[in-house]
């Protein structure tokens, strides 16, 4: 295990694993973490805590991958695909854990493959198509501003293992907003065309900012955020008005569905099969 | 027959020398992946390790060498557990995990920031990052996320060379 090279090395030492792709069926993200959960605590709760923040980050982890090929330079598409690696890594944790408060003990792949749009819970304005550069760039902005915002909250929650994975999912999450921010600022202050498409993002995004802030309790962090962004970057705050629904008691756009269908086709055509 | 507990120092050793699989320069003791290494009453090794990022693909990797190496050194009880809490922190990387990513062109990772909610920062923050080739401090960041999750891309204005950084988080 000497060599420098990081592809040979793994060949090396997995020369008997056959398995190259990978789907389903991997080790829990949990393993070998103490996973009691604390007396005292709404169990129920805590799970739908979890499942909520779990497709949150899967929804989005799923939006983002589809960028790649897709996106304005390589550099691009591999710090979206990184961004989405974090957010599906938390995903991961998150419905491992959903699993071991509500007594289930259903695992990631029964959370991720096998519910339906309406047993979703992540906020509408995650599952959105991606749009152009300038829509998912404030998109991101704005769900990673409150998504940090949350977790750093949820690091002193009662539960040690929801505390832990918040406390590193803000570390992550820090740069997932700093990278959106700089874009931001990059387009709105700068082409005449790249101004135009930032405030038609901006118009874009609005309306669902409303569900966001019933959901989470993150409006005045969220708002800071987007001031700093907006003045830098010379665009008008985005202005909304409360949209009716909520992804947060299953009521979706007409746009999830379409991504579930693409994300659990094949777990839900070979249901016993790992790959 | 006499049973002897297996040698925790020892036992160590031999996890400290695994590889990490995506930076195969370092040790998981380099990476401060490895947190601990102890043996029960009842004789099992148990190693500690967490991992650097939510979404790091290598972490089972990282489990499934350890132990096997553990095995192959002849400790029949074996148990990885996993540690969250505290967050792994890049400023882990022990002084010699960080000679060794210098030596194969990857500059190290400056000091973390501090724990608490770091907030957002527009203005160009200085990063005084090093070419690990020519040593130059004359050097910009072309994107902040590389082939790994925990590196950014940089390039060296002085002997234009591309090169990679271990983030600080």
């Amino acid at each position: 295990m000497s060599d420098d090279h990081v592809y040979l090395t793994l060949a090396e030492g997995h020369e008997d694993d056959t398995r190259w792709a990978y789907g389903t069926g991997f080790e829990d993200p949990l393993h070998g973490v103490d996973t009691t959960v604390p007396e005292g605590i709404d169990t129920g709760r805590l799970a739908a805590d979890c499942v909520a923040l779990a497709d949150d980050a899967l929804v989005s982890a799923q939006r983002l991958a589809e960028w790649i090929t897709r996106a304005p330079e390589l550099e691009e598409e591999v710090a979206l695909a990184n961004i989405g690696l974090d957010l599906l890594g938390q995903a991961r944790l998150l419905y491992s854990r959903a699993g071991q408060a509500d007594g289930t003990g259903r695992d990631e792949d029964a959370y991720a493959y096998f519910r339906d749009a309406g047993d979703f819970r992540n906020v509408r304005l995650a599952e959105l198509p991606n749009g152009d550069f300038a829509f998912s760039i404030v998109r991101l902005l704005v769900l990673s501003s409150c998504r940090v915002a949350h977790f750093h909250r949820l690091t002193s929650h009662t539960d040690p293992v929801l505390a832990a994975i918040a406390a590193k999912g803000v570390k992550e999450l820090t740069y997932h907003r700093q990278y959106a921010a700089e874009w931001a600022v990059r387009l709105g202050d700068g082409t005449e065309e790249s101004h135009r498409r930032m405030r038609r993002a901006m118009d874009q995004v609005a309306p669902y900012l409303g569900e966001l802030f019933t959901t989470y309790d993150v409006r005045d962090e969220v708002v800071a955020d987007l001031r700093q962004v907006t003045e830098a970057a010379g665009l008008p705050m985005p202005v909304y008005r409360p949209l009716p629904g909520a992804g947060r008691d299953g009521e979706h756009t007409e746009h999830l569905a379409p991504l579930l269908a693409e994300l659990q086709g094949v777990a839900r055509a070979h249901p016993e099969a790992t790959w | 027959m006499v049973t002897t507990l297996p040698d925790a120092r020892h036992a160590r050793h031999i996890a400290e020398q695994v590889p990490d699989p995506e930076l195969p320069m370092l040790t998981l003791a380099d990476l401060g992946v490895l947190r601990d290494v102890e043996v029960t009453e009842d004789g099992t090794v148990v190693a500690s390790l967490t991992p650097t990022y939510s979404g790091c693909p290598a972490m089972a990797e990282m489990r499934a060498d350890v132990a096997a190496r553990l095995r192959d050194a002849g400790y029949q009880r074996v148990e990885i557990r996993t540690v969250l809490n505290p967050p792994w922190t890049s400023d882990w990387i022990t002084p010699a995990g960080r000679r060794k990513l210098a030596q194969y062109g990857i500059a190290p990772p400056g000091p973390a920031p501090r724990g608490g909610p770091v907030p957002l920062v527009l203005s160009p923050t200085r990063h005084m990052v090093s070419c690990p080739r020519c040593g130059s401090t004359d050097t910009e960041e072309t994107s902040r996320f590389a082939a790994t999750s925990c590196k950014a891309l940089r390039r060296c204005r002085a002997c234009r060379e591309p090169f990679e950084h271990v983030k600080e988080i």
